[in-house]
């Protein structure tokens, strides 16, 4: 195989507060034609800057200092402005993160495909249209006659990121950059989107530089992974051999952060009165009803993990328990006690018992109050503590969840970490001193190890305080660590719930047993395998809709 | 016709000019990307600039040495000239000051500032201390006629045509100095319109919260009404409502002020409504407001506590805007007649009493300045709050990244 790209001792720095700060630093990257290399590493690590890199492109405020980026013979970091826009879009494709951000939405899907081919010469409007319905219907999307001619809107994320692809594949480039293209979406419709990128890349015989976060993922799409830690390569290796032989430290960290299972604790007594008793709740937003008689019981010091895949009523379920969306039937019971439909209506003591944490710590934390405000507002609120004891009260709950009280106490939310952020809303809801703590996706938005030290933290505090979780996820690695009950949500209604041991062995509702199968495994072979059980009609949307 | 001949002929030299630049640099620097890549409009834009400046040059140069007629064609361009060169160098001393007094904050915000904001600042400070210590600094009162001295005597001072050196800035049609004026006029006419939009601010700003946070009918109502006051073109409305509120006044020149502020900062409040109004529904829905609302916290703590804070970037830009719209509301209304009463110096009343010896402009400059002087306070102040507001945009933007 020949050399398709070649970068070498490329270093990156970005500008921030008038200075250069290093990105990447003197990172060497080659990818033979026909290729998929995966690049993975925590946020932060430089994978997108050096995705971008590859294409010759930085971002604004960012620059290339050092270093050469080789693209078939053609220096791209020296080329002029239109050498490289003859290359980019129909020799090298991108595919960003967000199809739905990605795509103008005013505009039709098949108009934003057929506008690269056309404008690189390569074939002409009607040629690109036909090639486009026969991409889409390689790529296994419905009605692919017609679906070009839909807005962006008007298909789901899943197909719009299949449609994505089609797009980088419309003038058949030599490489693409796929930019985390799965993240966003639904363990079930990430392995329609994995497994049509797998097939259209060795179909073509593309090379592919693929950035991600996720291992298992990689594993499935990636000949050679290349791991990166702060802009630093960690290691390089064939996907097998690095999946099976990591060497490094910081690799097999990586490796090991899906262990983490808590014990199972005994059975609850049946006549115990529930901490959080939802019974028969139908919500509806307008005149549409997204839950339908939804029942579960949450015991004290018991985690309820709520799974389900994007708009099946997780999140609704958890609207109607904080009240901020009062049931249309149904009732919340807590300890026993019938609570207020409407948060209004409920008193200081029965909000308090009920805390929430959020899925993104940046829009949970106000972003002018310093930490010591944003902890010590629920202290002083509820507790009426003041001057000199509030403040050892938010020291002290700094302390519990593990930050040092001195330096944080005067910060500002941006100038913390991710998992730091999502640690300030554990402890704002412990200020409370609750019963009850809803988290709404706390570890979805983090990286894994991070994710794995905030999932600890909370098991530890259920263990010091005895606190009740409702966890909604849609990941259900984070199920198999932390649940002890799993309710298992789809269209707004509970298909299945029992103790978790119950839900992880067969056999399952069809449905629970589509979302398990679904998660990716490290198992290199896991798609192929899967693909092979179910047969390729029978993944994603195809496989949810014969449930129904 | 031979004119539009010759500007054509220019832009096409230019043009060909351009070329030309981009092509020996492109030859000279040996394909360094800046000439490499750079576009022929944008070579073109670089010629264009450097023939424009030479234009400015050689006006320049024509200004300080023609003789008697034609050098009055040039005298405006010359006051400019030199009224932008010194005010460049004394916001640049301005800024230096900055970074070498004060405290490590200070020094710090004077180092990252753009000459722009310097100048803007300094212009703001220099109004500020004239409008407070006005009785201290001008030389004479603002309804003084002082007597034995005539009307009309032109600014400049320069006996050849009439000047007198008591008077650097003139007198005005009934003989009062009008530098004196000027500095008065500073105290009534930027402290009524501070206190305009503050009012104005208060009102709209709080009605503007109270919609996005409650939402509901209380939105529609409020936005509907706002919508119908918007509807009225500002200045129109204005006046018939000051003609009512004369009417209401009656004698009594002060009541006409206060009716004159509320007018204004009703009116002007829907705007600073809408805005606080969109800023605010954006911050509503962001999850620390949920939080706050599940805590149980009041109406008050969450307009003031949660959301205030992050709508201030926005709110105070609006602000030096607003200022400024209010600013040149007041002195149109009283160009008018209908805003601050004589005989309160206001600069919208003098340039309206000097207004005819605009028409002096071609023969006699001087003379014709006499009204551009409380004109150009009037653009000043605009250009000077405008600078700091641009500076401040930035610097919150940048923030937010």
């Amino acid at each position: 195989m020949s050399r398709l790209l070649t970068m070498t001792d490329v270093w990156i720095e970005g500008r921030a507060d008038e200075v250069w700060n290093p990105i990447i630093n003197g990172i060497n990257l080659h990818l033979d034609k026909g290729e998929v290399l995966g690049l993975i590493g925590e946020s932060g690590a430089g994978k997108s800057t050096m995705g971008l890199a590859a294409m010759g492109f930085c971002r604004d405020g960012v620059r290339i200092s050092k270093g050469a980026v080789d693209f078939d013979g053609i220096d791209l970091l020296k080329a002029s402005a239109g050498r490289k826009r003859a290359l980019l879009g129909k020799r090298i494709a991108y595919v960003a993160q967000s199809a739905a951000a990605s795509f103008n939405p005013a505009h039709r899907i098949i108009d934003q495909h057929t506008e690269g081919p056309v404008q690189h010469s390569v074939m002409s409007r009607s040629e690109s249209e036909r090639d486009a319905m026969e991409l889409y219907a390689k790529l296994r999307l419905p009605h692919p006659e017609e679906i070009g001619f839909r807005y962006p809107h008007q298909v789901s994320g899943g197909q719009l990121q299949r449609a994505m692809t089609a797009m980088a594949m419309s003038c058949r480039p030599d490489l693409i950059i796929f930019d985390e293209p799965t993240t966003a979406l639904d363990v079930t419709t990430q392995i329609e989107v994995l497994a049509s990128i797998r097939d259209i890349v060795t179909q073509f015989g593309t090379a592919a530089i693929y950035i991600t976060h996720d291992l298992a993922v990689v594993a499935q799409m990636a000949d050679r992974i290349k791991v990166l830690l702060r802009g630093d390569e960690v290691e390089t290796a064939e996907t097998r051999t690095m999946l099976s032989h990591p060497k490094e430290d910081y690799t097999k960290s990586l490796w090991a952060v899906r262990d983490f299972v808590r014990p199972a604790k005994p059975a609850v007594h049946t006549s115990a009165t529930p901490v959080v008793s939802v019974q028969g709740v139908t919500a509806a937003y307008g005149k549409v009803d997204v839950l339908h008689e939804v029942s579960f019981d949450i015991h004290a010091g018991r985690t309820v993990a709520v799974v389900g895949e994007s708009g099946s009523g997780k999140s609704t379920a958890a609207r109607c328990i904080t009240g901020l969306l009062p049931p249309r039937a149904g009732v919340i019971e807590f300890d026993g006690v019938v609570l207020p439909a409407d948060y209004r209506k409920r008193n200081k003591a029965q909000l308090r018992q009920a805390q929430m944490i959020y899925q993104m710590a940046d829009t949970a934390l106000n972003p002018r109050k310093t930490i010591g405000e944003i902890i010590g507002r629920p202290v002083q609120f509820y507790m009426g503590l003041r001057g000199r004891e509030k403040r050892r009260r938010v020291e002290e709950l700094l302390d519990q969840i593990e930050l040092p009280a001195g330096q944080y106490f005067e910060r500002l939310p941006s100038e913390l970490s991710g998992g730091q952020k999502q640690r300030i809303g554990i402890a704002r809801a412990l200020a409370a001193e609750p019963k009850f703590i809803i988290c709404d996706e706390v570890t979805s938005a983090l990286d894994q190890l991070v994710a794995e030290g905030i999932l600890k933290l909370l098991a530890r505090l259920q263990d010091e305080l005895h606190l009740s979780y409702m966890f909604i996820t849609h990941d259900l690695a984070t199920v198999r660590s932390i649940a002890d009950e799993v309710v298992v949500m789809k269209d707004g209604q509970v298909v299945e719930q029992g103790p978790k041991a119950e839900m992880f062995t067969p056999p399952h509702h069809p449905y629970t047993d589509l979302l398990l199968s679904s998660v990716p495994e490290m198992d290199p072979d896991w798609l192929d395998t899967l693909l092979a059980e179910r047969g390729i009609d029978n993944i994603g949307d195809a496989a949810i809709n014969k449930i129904d | 016709m031979s004119v539009w001949v010759q500007i054509v002929g220019v832009l096409m030299a230019c043009l060909a000019l351009g070329w030309v630049f981009q092509f020996a640099g492109e030859k000279i620097t040996d394909g360094t990307p800046f000439f490499r890549d750079m576009p022929l409009s944008v070579a073109f834009g670089y010629v264009l600039g450097v023939v424009v400046l030479i234009w400015i040059v050689w006006s320049y140069y024509l200004s300080r040495t023609l003789a008697a007629p034609e050098v009055n064609k040039y005298f405006f361009f010359r006051l400019a000239i030199e009224g932008f060169v010194l005010f460049s160098i004394a916001a640049w001393l301005f800024r230096l000051l900055g970074r070498t007094v004060g405290t490590r904050a200070t020094k710090k915000l004077f180092r990252q500032m753009p000459l722009t904001a310097s100048f803007g600042l300094m212009t703001i400070g220099i109004y500020a201390l004239l409008a407070i210590f006005a009785g201290l600094l001008a030389p004479y009162g603002q309804e003084q006629i002082i007597p034995g001295v005539a009307a009309n005597i032109p600014p400049g001072a320069d006996p050849a045509i009439g000047g007198n050196a008591d008077f650097p800035l003139g007198t005005d049609q009934i003989g009062r100095d009008i530098l004196s004026r000027l500095i008065y006029g500073a105290q009534n006419t930027v402290g009524i319109a501070f206190v305009t939009t503050c009012l104005a601010f208060v009102l709209g700003g709080t009605l503007g919260f109270l919609a996005a946070t409650l939402g509901g009918w209380l939105d529609q109502v409020l936005s509907r009404f706002i919508d119908v006051l918007m509807a009225i073109p500002s200045l129109i409305f204005a006046l018939l409502l000051m003609t009512i509120a004369s009417a209401w006044a009656g004698s009594q020149s002060g009541m006409l002020t206060v009716y004159m502020v509320l007018i204004i900062a009703v009116i002007d409040s829907t705007r600073v409504f809408r805005l606080a109004r969109a800023v605010g529904a954006n911050i509503v829905v962001m999850d620390y407001i949920e939080a706050a609302k599940l805590r149980g916290e009041g109406l008050g703590y969450l307009i003031f506590k949660e959301i205030l804070p992050n709508a201030t970037s926005p709110l105070l830009a609006e602000f030096g805007l607003r200022f400024c719209f209010v600013f040149l509301t007041i002195a149109a209304l009283s160009f008018l007649g209908v805003g601050i009463q004589p005989p309160l110096a206001d600069w919208g009343t003098m340039v309206r009493d000097l207004a005819q010896f605009i028409n002096f402009a071609s023969f006699a400059p001087q003379v014709a300045s006499a009204p551009l002087l409380a004109a150009g306070a009037i653009a000043l102040l605009t250009v000077a709050v405008n600078f700091v507001v641009d500076w401040m945009l930035q610097k919150s933007s940048g923030l937010k990244e």
